[in-house]
């Protein structure tokens, strides 16, 4: 490199000893700060014939520390007191857990403001598409999360959205969310939607009938969780600690918290 | 010329006027101690291996040997520490022999340091270096850039933090075989909890005049929970798009095939 090769000959003095120590070449310094920071942490929702679960890990990261093993990531939305006794929408937010926070107040007051007004609870069709223009509103500043949202829909029939940190969404039969989403979704891909999985015997080649998608039952879907969770902590260094579900039903919202390994 | 070296003050500064940054020091995930007792030495390490946030191996060897009363914990560069201390364990070897004498752990950590100095760091070996030779009980760091402290008790790695607490806590002078071991198990699970770097098992190594005792998994705070549910597939779940099957006779045409007569050879396998 010219920079240390200290022959003036072939490149002229590379550095003068009357040269101040400056802290860039062309003496203008810019100034940085990084308002993101990654908190680590993994979500999934799942949604059912008649119910849908939101699940998240518990763990709080910031590079290779542990900030709390209890953070939770799913949230009540939209219930009448600050208790949320009577919510009827689950949101889970992971990736900048102050953004996650700041969306959480958001949607909780605006949903709160739609039961004042209207006398009614929100819809989860609506409120899904709320979310998005909340989203896109700081479409330049983002909130810097991965949102899923769960919910029973008008027909009572289980519901999940999934969205972009700037507001696209789209309903889906199920998601996985953050650190850990890559290693859950095939996962999941395979194990709801039975992907790449065909009926034995059905015929040859591509001929062959594809397994036919049948809603699961809830208690197959807590153990499916708790299985992708307790790989995912296996595998995933910022996920860990502790594993909060919520079902949601027609009759309210139920909470489980389950141990995942701690290292 | 006695007093500190100077001579590349003024290089430095000039380069860092030109906007060369100043040299950053890392250090990757894991957690590696050592603990010297009245009587010999105990290093310990964690088993986990990442590359960013995955983890690559649950139960890897960060225990090396280099010679049977030395042995090394290695952080940093998994692939450096594994050749920098065959390397020198094979060095200490041939001195050995060539001398006729028991290697020694302070020539082991010098052929250490000078190994990394001359590659300037560019080596990612962090290692602790502990022995037992006939000169007594020893135990090193080694850096990467190639500077070494001598220490009754030492940690390094990303877990290094959490393993010194438990040590400037509780350690104190003239323990015992069971309280170094006790105590470097205590260093590394406090790593294994609190640093995303290091994690799953406890491996320890003891070494006396001797002999030296390697204890692989001493502690097994990690195991993996039972799968809730079984996903074993039915036979035929995965579609075959094409089958074609070749008889011995049939691949005879492309290759030589020998009939060998079955023995009871069996090929050496871990039980």
């Amino acid at each position: 490199m010219a920079m240390f090769s200290q022959n003036p000959v072939l490149n002229g003095p590379n550095y003068s000893f009357a040269e101040v120590p400056k802290d860039s070449v062309d003496g203008l310094r810019e100034h940085r700060f990084n308002p993101y920071t990654d908190n680590g942490g993994s979500t999934l929702a799942i949604a059912g014939a008649d119910f849908a679960i939101v699940a998240g890990d518990t763990r709080l990261t910031a590079g290779y520390s542990i900030n709390t093993r209890y953070a939770p990531k799913i949230f009540k939305i939209g219930g009448s007191t600050s208790s949320q006794d009577d919510a009827n929408i689950l949101l889970s937010v992971v990736g900048f857990a102050a953004d996650g926070e700041a969306l959480k107040e958001r949607l909780d007051a605006v949903c709160k403001m739609y039961r004042y007004r209207h006398g009614k609870a929100m819809s989860i069709s609506a409120c899904a598409k709320r979310l998005s223009t909340i989203l896109y509103q700081k479409r330049f500043f983002p909130y810097y999360v991965h949102a899923i949202l769960g919910g029973i829909d008008e027909d009572g029939t289980g519901a999940v959205y999934s969205y972009d940190p700037v507001g696209s969404y789209e309903r889906e039969q199920c998601r996985a969310g953050g650190a850990a989403a890559s290693l859950i979704m095939p996962f999941l891909d395979n194990q709801v939607n039975f992907k790449n999985q065909y009926i034995p015997g059905s015929g040859v080649g591509h001929e062959l009938q594809e397994r036919e998608r049948v809603p699961l039952p809830r208690n197959d879907v807590e153990v499916l969780v708790k299985d992708a969770f307790d790989s995912a902590v296996e595998r995933h260094i910022e996920v860990g600690d502790g594993l909060q579900m919520m079902i949601i039903t027609k009759d309210g919202i139920e909470e489980r918290l389950l141990p995942l390994k701690r290292d | 010329m006695p007093g500190f070296d100077f001579s590349n003050y003024n290089r430095n500064a000039a380069l860092h006027a030109r906007g060369v940054p100043l040299p950053k020091a890392t250090s990757t995930g894991t957690t590696i101690v050592g603990c010297i007792y009245d009587g010999g030495v105990v290093i310990a390490a964690d088993t986990r291996a990442t590359s960013g946030p995955i983890v690559a191996d649950k139960n890897c060897e960060k225990l090396h040997y280099i010679s049977p009363q030395i042995w090394c914990a290695g952080a940093g560069t998994a692939a450096d520490t594994e050749f920098t201390t065959a390397l020198i364990s094979s060095q200490l070897e041939l001195h050995s022999l060539s001398t006729g004498r028991k290697p020694r752990v302070v020539t082991c950590m010098t052929l250490l340091k000078q190994h990394l100095f001359r590659y300037q760091g560019h080596i990612g070996a962090y290692l602790v270096v502990a022995g037992v030779d006939p000169t007594g009980t020893h135990l090193f760091t080694v850096h990467a850039h190639g500077s070494t402290d001598k220490l009754p008790y030492v940690t390094m790695g990303s877990g290094s933090l959490a393993a010194m607490s438990v040590f400037e806590s509780k350690w104190k002078p003239n323990c015992t075989k069971e309280e170094a071991m006790s105590l470097c198990s205590q260093a590394i699970q406090a790593g294994i909890f609190n640093d995303l770097g290091s994690g799953s098992n406890v491996d320890l190594a003891v070494i006396t005049a001797d002999k030296t005792t390697l204890h692989r998994g001493f502690v097994k705070p990690n195991e993996r929970s039972q799968k809730l549910k079984n996903y074993k597939f039915k036979r035929g779940t995965t579609a075959v798009l094409n089958e074609k099957i070749i008889t011995k006779d049939d691949i005879g045409k492309y290759v030589s095939v020998h009939e060998l007569e079955a023995t009871e050879e069996r090929m050496d396998i871990d039980p």
